[in-house]
């Protein structure tokens, strides 16, 4: 061992001098980073949101919800569907107990029905489950029955998009480091770090957004409409202020899919917020045909199924633009357009996890912890030093090597530093010198028992390694599991426990065998202090 | 330079002279433990029981009553508020809402709103809600978390030693951990999430003395094997007692820099892993060795197959 061949000793420095690099951009600041050259690394350790002050909110998807959307666009596609020529005439279509039937006036068409509308359904995956069951009942009822399989994709690809909506919202611009994760089948999981008031953050995601513009029902009794009843066609909804309802045409004229984009603006007479947008060009059209078509009468401008206002049409929209008011503040008119043009959530989602931190109490939390986590490798080398000598010089050495490497990797790997990682790295730094010390305390029985220097440090080396890889990977059996299972704060801890473990090792064992190792050699010791 | 040297050389010790008395101790504080959580039980937090807990430092001192008043008028449920010493930094907590999971969230909202509109000036530093379902899960995923920890390492352990090493280091595992679980129970220190990091951090520690331990007994088993067992374990044990100081000491050392220095968020998790190393430490010596006696861990449970039954052939020398 004391002739290490050449490959060894570089491949060990090699894999320090990597190790050190990765982790030198962490004791800069961001913005000086940014300016190095492009060849020198710049990862660098993230903070934790416990360190760095921000929210954390955990949001769940309302199944139920999203069962029902997809029921309703069902029985949209099936009208649209039977309706196509040649028509076939059915009525009391209607969605009840999760799921859709509907009637047909002549029997005989029942085959061509269920052809018709099974074109409607599709396979799921390799198994080609279908995302429907259509069945038959009494000779003349169609119905169809969501499966099981067709719902989880429903609400994965729903997930998906969600994540994509709640990502543009909270950052339009794309410069925020924010995270926006899926969890489980139907989580998201959103952090922002810097943010510490939630509250924004829940309205700008809790708006499922869904624009849609429909011609007031002037028919309507207003009296019936009080109790909330509407004539054929028609539905009640309620005005957004409180003030009352409204009865409204089922059809939509136009809807938030035909926006290009969305924009707080200011009204021109009364200086009000409001919000301009501009639709694209099929909304365009819609949306010119409709106000021509229907001059003089009111216009009901919904979000998400309340009624924002209801302007009547004065002359007819041709330019593709239009303003929505309603008594908005800067910063809700604000909110809605930027909803607005990240386009509308596929299902509703829930917080139902929210966790904020204050910037000033997380730096006050790293500061702190690092002060701590110097003083505790202080004073474990100091410790060491007293104890082994020269050997805890060498212990110590690998330490500070370990404490670069953890910093590199987790660089690299970009996972952030949390309070209870700072107390892993901690744990780590006590229990990395674990390994020096059965080393040198096997060397020191060794000689005891009259062995020779060289022969001594051989056998300790040699004698310890067992012990340090089944005390080590009964740790890293602990670290994976509590990573897997772990959520937030345990994860966190996990990450760094685990990373610490294998750079421990290494150190402690690769490393400082070489600079014992080198020592020996090149001084061939008499004898041995340790 | 005269180095330190905690142990002396060629300690004698006779450990196991003790371990009746030991075993009796332990179990006794074992039980106490655990009563101790059962009728005091332990002091959740809102990780695990759901709920929101927000903490604010007020420009001036405030009476506790006004602000419970004015929490209590919000009708989100019966406050609970804490105070840090200083009257001018407080924790409010209020349970979970049944029902709507999103309801947590909304209420830390309002009692935000609340405190940021009656007390100008007040900084709320950090607010946490936590619904009732994800408490659930959160609860269910770190008991099994430090159950699997417990199960995956035993399993290891069977493996690499023999089925009475797996055994010891799985009752060792269970008296530090219910140890610990005494200590919130007594204490009723908070145990959120952050504790059971700590708990499996004590069970990779305490396996982790456990081991080295094990290993040179496995060492000295196929060293000597005319020696008998008890003196066995005591030779072992003296034999990897220095290190066992030195690596326990330092890690003590570390953690104990980290409650005096570090900041107030982690002083249950380090105190906690500070606890578990120093019980670990204890009951890898007077559970975790003499428990192989009562297993029946004898000199040729480590013999190798053809010496076992040098008839068989083809052995590869794994043990089985």
């Amino acid at each position: 061992m004391f002739d290490p061949p050449k490959w060894k000793i570089w491949t060990i420095f090699l894999a320090i001098a990597l190790g050190v690099a990765f982790a030198i951009p962490s004791f800069f600041p961001r913005s000086e980073v940014a300016t190095w050259p492009k060849f020198a690394p710049r990862t660098q350790i993230a903070y934790g949101l416990d360190l760095a002050g921000g929210s954390q909110l955990l949001l769940e998807a309302d199944l139920a919800d999203a069962t029902r959307q997809r029921l309703a666009a069902m029985e949209d596609s099936v009208s649209q569907e039977l309706r196509r020529e040649p028509r076939i005439q059915a009525g009391d279509i209607s969605v009840a107990n999760g799921q859709l039937s509907f009637m047909l006036r002549d029997p005989t068409q029942l085959d061509a029905a269920v052809e018709r509308v099974r074109t409607l359904t599709q396979g799921v995956g390799l198994t080609g489950t279908r995302t429907w069951n259509v069945s038959t009942q009494d000779g003349n009822r169609v119905i169809m029955v969501p499966t099981p399989e067709g719902n989880a994709q429903a609400v994965k690809e729903a997930m998906t998009v969600a994540r994509d909506v709640v990502r543009r919202r909270i950052d339009p611009s794309g410069t925020r480091e924010v995270t926006v994760i899926n969890q489980g089948s139907n989580r998201i999981l959103v952090q922002v770090p810097g943010i510490d008031d939630p509250e924004a953050l829940k309205r700008l995601i809790g708006q499922t957004a869904r624009l849609e513009f429909k011609l007031v029902d002037q028919r309507a009794d207003p009296a019936q409409v009080a109790q909330g009843r509407a004539p054929a066609g028609s539905q009640v909804l309620p005005m957004a202020d409180g003030q009352g309802n409204i009865a409204v045409q089922r059809r939509v004229m136009v809807s938030g899919e035909q926006i290009a984009s969305a924009q707080q603006t200011f009204d021109q007479q009364t200086g009000a917020p409001n919000i301009t947008i501009r639709f694209d060009s099929a909304g365009a059209k819609r949306f010119g045909r409709t106000t021509t078509e229907n001059v003089g009468k009111p216009f009901a401008i919904i979000l998400d199924n309340k009624v924002l206002s209801a302007p009547n049409i004065n002359e007819p929209i041709l330019g593709g633009t239009a303003t929505i008011s309603g008594g908005f503040t800067v910063e809700t008119a604000n909110e809605l357009a930027i909803s607005l043009s990240s386009g509308k959530l596929p299902v509703k989602l829930d917080p139902i996890e929210e966790r904020t931190v204050s910037p000033d109490l997380g730096k006050d939390s790293i500061q702190s912890g690092l002060i701590a986590s110097a003083i505790a490798i202080f004073a474990v080398m100091f410790f060491m030093v007293i104890t082994y000598g020269r050997f805890g010089w060498y212990a110590n050495l690998g330490l500070v090597i370990n404490a670069l490497l953890i910093l590199g990797i987790m660089g690299i790997f970009g996972s952030a530093l949390t309070l209870p990682g700072i107390a892993g790295f901690v744990l780590t730094i006590g229990a990395a010198v674990d390994a020096n010390v059965l080393i040198n305390e096997r060397i020191r029985e060794e000689q005891r028992r009259g062995r020779k220097i060289l022969d001594a440090i051989e056998t300790g080396y040699k004698e310890a390694s067992t012990a340090i890889f089944d005390a080590n990977i009964t740790n890293v059996i602990a670290a994976a599991l509590m990573w897997y299972f772990g959520s937030g704060p345990v994860r966190g801890f996990a990450i760094v426990l685990l990373i610490g473990i294998v750079t421990s090792v290494f150190t402690a064992v690769n490393f400082t065998r070489l600079l014992v190792a080198l020592w020996v050699r090149k001084n061939r010791p008499r004898e041995l202090h340790i | 330079m005269k180095l330190l040297k905690l142990v002396p050389d060629n300690t004698n010790i006779d450990f196991m002279r003790v371990r009746n008395i030991a075993l009796v101790l332990s179990i006794l504080v074992t039980i106490a433990s655990l009563s101790l959580v059962a009728v005091k039980g332990l002091n959740l937090g809102i990780d695990f029981v759901g709920g929101q807990v927000v903490r604010a430092t007020f420009a001036q001192p405030v009476n506790i009553e006004d602000l419970r008043g004015r929490i209590n008028a919000l009708e989100v449920g019966e406050a609970s508020i804490q105070d840090f010493g200083d009257s001018r930094t407080y924790q409010v907590r209020l349970p979970s809402p049944p029902g709507d999971p999103a309801a947590s969230a909304r209420i830390i909202g309002q009692v935000r709103g609340t405190l940021e509109k009656n007390y100008p000036g007040v900084k709320v530093g950090a607010g946490e809600a936590v619904s009732g379902k994800v408490s659930g899960e959160l609860a269910r995923d770190g008991l099994l978390a430090i159950s699997l920890a417990m199960l995956g390492i035993a399993i290891y352990i069977w493996f690499r030693f023999e089925w009475q090493f797996g055994v010891g280091a799985l009752v060792t595992l269970f008296h530090d951990v219910s140890m610990v679980l005494g200590f919130f129970a007594l204490t009723q220190l908070q145990v959120d999430l952050n504790i059971v990091a700590a708990f499996l951090a004590i069970v990779g520690y305490s396996l982790n003395d456990t081991v080295v331990i094990y290993d040179r007994i496995r060492e000295n088993l196929r060293k000597y094997r005319k020696m008998q067992m008890l003196q066995m374990l005591n030779l072992s044990l003296n034999e990897t007692l220095s290190r066992t100081i030195v690596t326990s000491g330092s890690i003590m050392l570390a953690l104990a820099m980290l409650l005096i220095f570090g900041p107030d968020v982690i002083f249950g998790l380090t105190i906690a892993i500070l606890l578990g190393t120093f019980v670990g430490t204890y009951s890898s010596i007077y559970i975790s060795a003499p428990i192989l006696v009562w297993l029946g861990v004898r000199p040729d449970s480590f013999l190798k197959a053809e010496d076992k039954a040098p008839a068989v052939a083809g052995g590869d020398g794994a043990v089985v």
